[in-house]
């Protein structure tokens, strides 16, 4: 009944005991995992892209991965405060502004010769830093039963205009949208750029990430809504084509809206390892390693070793029509987060 | 009771001082990181039109949920403690369950069902749930102690049933009421993970945006300043009205137990009220996890992959940190907890109220200061079970203070000196007389500490080591891609051990008593507690 008349006895201190030692126990045993780990992975990739990875990396050879999975910029930003006391080996990314970012501050081993001759050298660090593993294409995604293919728009800047305004969905804070802005920076200008973005802010329906604007789009809660290819695709694969209600949009003739985003790996200076670090990046770029990016209905992204074919759900790689921005054109993007302010949109 | 002229030992003062400091700590390093935004930078960042926007989301978030949860909190307590309903003990347990789901995953389970719950009206709902037992319960409380006689004068000078309950019980109600109101909005202020997964922006889903942003960047640090002052705001206001505001009573004569209604033919329209508060609440989480554990994910979606290998290691890295979190919060706790009920004086209290200060501090602001302290600092901390550990003892020390402070009230100092005199040397009183007589109110307060670290979100998040997954993390990482399906064994398990440990809690250490006659509260005989020393 109450606290007082229950019989405490001694018996119930040994167990407080024991579970205080069971405690111990269990915290020193469960930060290591089953395999003896040597390289650790800081990924701003997806989770279940990199555990495929990794697990046949480990499977291959033998070398345990001990994986940090954050946002890009979130872990690019951790890696340059740890600065030479950071644990990670290889940083692996889904964007290359946050990469690009870590080369600048010059914390990038070079990547070995052989690994970076295996992917197109546009898709590289043009100081060799770091290699090109995966691209994804900016796509509109869009509801054909709100809004009419021929009425979507020629270019990304349109969706700023105020007949847009409640047909359009985006996630500032996702960081596939930093990337974009950038682009539209390096295209554009810093002032239309800023101008483009106030005009975002008056039409969209903001989100939290790609994934929350595909899915409101999917169920109709908004016309249109930038996002990654990749999302859409995800959503195709998880709801089946009878449950998928959009479609997606490529920008085309070299509008900014159909920018490639990049997807790398670099070797930290500060690694323990980089033998095997290099390994790794090695074996990102290899043959089956892509060819299992590019099969399995996991990810949705473009494998950039030549000769691979990606899922048949994506348009096919030579008919996009980017813009004409390379990965050093487009460079960090910290100036994008300062812009997003000033825009209100984060 | 206490030895109100004595200075307490330094020793224990130091001891003691160890907790108050932890807790200061996180606030200041947030301060201080907050200052190096230069004045015009700051004004920039805070006077964004998105900062109004978080504060009014938050306003509202309160004030509809409060409303929401003061109708039904009220309306629960009033039948459950003042009518002849059927069930009333089983509905007083029922009511409180609540409490014992993470908030997150009831907002994973509301979620999961319609993504047209994002949003305000979605994190109504989920507060609304999750937290209405915080009125439930002091009401039912206060309900039970009130003097009927007053409400007998009242209707013997002709007021109506309605009409004294509005004029002469509800304003006897204020200060539960007012106090609960303000435990929601600090729980609305502190929570992370609830809204994170509903896509709905408050103060703290907005700093760990900047945290993915920029890592330990000092803006995130503005923010976290601003919702510290709010959180500090709520937390004096309830700890006044708790202190002060009682409805006094002249004389301390033998009160009699209120008269209960009779409900007669509504009495299973209430009944079925409450079934169907039950079932949004607690059934809801339970039945939406059951649901999706029968699904299969996508393996596109699934960032933390479903098998008994991962599911056990999940688990036993929850369970290790739950008991590592309360160990050091109750080594932390204990000896200001001894300090409280032992001595008096201005040290005494700064430190005892320094403890309390961590109810309002928001998980993702003392994780993040952490961070940065030991990035920079302390590094052979940093990214270590150890300080993880560490943040969850200061993240609940306030929770263990209280239950420390309740469990050594018992242990009365008259007896202490008896077993001295007679005797006993410092060890030998501290094993035979103080643990049986505390050691069920320390084991309830570690139970309590135990739930609150398996079903914490915001820090594990951000401390925990590299490779290391715990329950908690896994459920986000797969609602965060929206792969419920996936993140249903994990949440289950979660849920199982939180209702487990509470279910136990509860049936060994007291159980939620309505008013029954028949009961007295008096305090048990001293011969009966002692009967484990002789």
């Amino acid at each position: 009944m109450s606290l007082l008349e229950h019989r405490w006895s001694r018996s119930n201190f040994a167990g407080l005991g024991v579970a205080a030692l069971a405690a111990c126990g269990l915290l020193a045993c469960t930060p290591h995992p089953a395999v003896a780990a040597t390289l650790v992975l800081y990924s701003g990739q997806h989770e279940q892209t990199v555990n495929m990875l990794v697990s046949a990396f480990e499977k291959k050879t033998g070398i345990g991965v001990k994986v940090h999975s954050g946002d890009g910029p979130e872990v690019a930003a951790q890696i340059i405060q740890e600065g030479t006391a950071s644990p990670a080996d290889v940083f692996f990314t889904e964007n290359s502004p946050e990469i690009a970012m870590l080369a600048e501050k010059g914390l990038l081993a070079k990547v070995d010769p052989s690994t970076l001759a295996e992917i197109p050298s546009k898709y590289n660090a043009p100081d060799g830093t770091w290699v090109g593993v995966l691209a994804r294409e900016n796509v509109l995604a869009y509801n054909p039963s709100m809004i009419a293919a021929s009425a979507l728009p020629a270019s990304l800047m349109d969706l700023a205009k105020p007949k847009w305004k409640g047909k359009i969905a985006i996630a500032p804070s996702d960081n596939d949208f930093l990337p974009l802005v950038n682009a539209v920076v390096v295209t554009h200008g810093k002032a239309a750029a800023l101008a483009w973005l106030k005009g975002l802010k008056a039409n969209a329906k903001i989100y939290d990430d790609d994934e929350g604007v595909v899915a409101a789009v999917n169920r109709g809660a908004v016309a249109t809504g930038i996002i990654n290819n990749y999302y859409w695709a995800r959503l195709q694969q998880e709801l089946g084509k009878a449950k998928t209600h959009s479609d997606i949009y490529h920008f085309s003739h070299g509008d900014v809206g159909g920018l490639i985003n990049i997807s790398g790996a670099g070797v930290l200076k500060t690694s323990k390892d980089p033998k095997d670090a290099q390994r790794f990046l090695a074996f990102l770029v290899s043959a089956p390693a892509q060819k299992m990016l590019a099969d399995t209905p996991v990810t949705f992204e473009y494998p950039l070793r030549p000769g691979i074919a990606p899922n048949p759900v994506l348009k096919p790689f030579n008919e996009l029509q980017p813009p004409a921005i390379s990965v050093s054109q487009l460079g960090d993007d910290a100036s994008v987060v300062t812009l997003l302010h000033e825009a209100g949109l984060l | 009771m206490r030895w109100a002229n004595a200075r307490p030992p330094l020793l224990l003062l130091g001891a003691a001082a160890v907790g108050a400091f932890l807790v200061l700590l996180p606030i200041g390093l947030t301060i201080l990181r907050a200052t190096e935004v230069s004045g015009g930078q700051a004004a920039h960042f805070l006077l964004r039109p998105l900062v109004g926007t978080l504060l009014l989301n938050t306003v509202c978030l309160t004030a509809v949920s409060s409303a929401l949860a003061i109708v039904v909190g009220t309306g629960a307590a009033w039948f459950v403690e003042r009518t002849r309903l059927p069930g009333r003990q089983a509905w007083a347990v029922l009511l409180a369950v609540p409490l014992a789901i993470p908030s997150f995953i009831t907002s994973y389970a509301w979620i999961s069902i319609s993504p047209a719950l994002e949003g305000f009206a979605g994190a109504v709902l989920v507060v609304t749930c999750a937290y209405y037992p915080l009125l439930y319960l002091p009401v039912a409380a206060s309900l039970r102690n009130l003097d009927p006689a007053l409400e007998d004068s009242a209707r013997a000078l002709g007021c109506g049933p309605v009409v004294c309950f509005v004029r002469v019980v509800l304003p006897q109600l204020h200060p539960a009421l007012l106090g609960g109101t303000l435990l929601v909005a600090l729980n609305v202020l502190t929570e992370f993970g609830a809204f994170a997964l509903l896509r709905f922006r408050t103060f703290t889903t907005e700093i760990y945006i900047e945290y993915r942003a920029s890592f330990d960047g000092a803006t995130g640090s503005l923010l976290a300043s601003i919702l510290i002052v709010l959180c500090l705001f709520c937390l004096m206001a309830e700890l006044r009205i708790r202190g002060s505001a009682r409805y006094g009573r002249i004389g301390r004569g033998v009160r009699r137990p209120a008269s209960l209604h009779e409900l007669g033919q509504i009495k299973w329209v209430v009944v079925a009220l409450l079934a169907a508060l039950v079932v949004v609440t607690t059934g809801m989480p339970l039945i939406t996890t059951l649901y999706w554990m029968t699904q299969h994910g996508a393996a596109a979606i699934t960032p933390a992959e479903v098998s008994p290998a991962l599911l056990t290691a999940a688990t036993l890295s929850s369970l290790g940190y739950g008991l590592g979190g309360t160990l050091i919060a109750m080594v932390l706790a204990i000896p200001i907890g001894f300090l409280a009920t032992r001595y008096r004086g201005r040290t005494v209290t700064l430190v005892e109220r320094t403890s309390y200060l961590t109810q309002g501090m928001p998980g993702i602001v003392i994780a993040l200061a952490m961070v940065f302290l030991t990035v920079h600092y302390l590094h052979p901390l940093y990214q270590s079970s150890a300080l993880l550990i560490l943040v969850y003892g200061i993240q609940f020390l306030s929770l263990a203070v209280v239950g420390v402070r309740a469990a050594l009230a018992h242990a009365q100092l008259g007896l202490e000196e008896a077993a001295r005199s007679l005797g006993l040397n410092v060890f030998q009183v501290a094993y035979r007389v103080m643990l049986p007589l505390a050691g069920p109110g320390l084991g309830a307060a570690a139970a309590m500490v135990f739930i609150a670290v398996v079903t914490e979100l915001t820090a594990t998040l951000l401390l925990a080591p590299i490779g290391t997954q715990t329950l908690a993390t896994q459920v986000w990482a797969d609602t965060s891609t929206l792969a419920f399906a996936a993140a249903a064994p994990y949440a289950a398990i979660m849920m199982a051990l939180s209702l487990t440990a509470s279910w136990l809690l509860a049936r060994q250490f007291g159980q939620s008593r309505v008013g029954d006659p028949a009961q007295s509260h008096q305090p048990s005989q001293i011969s009966d507690r002692t009967a484990p020393v002789a």
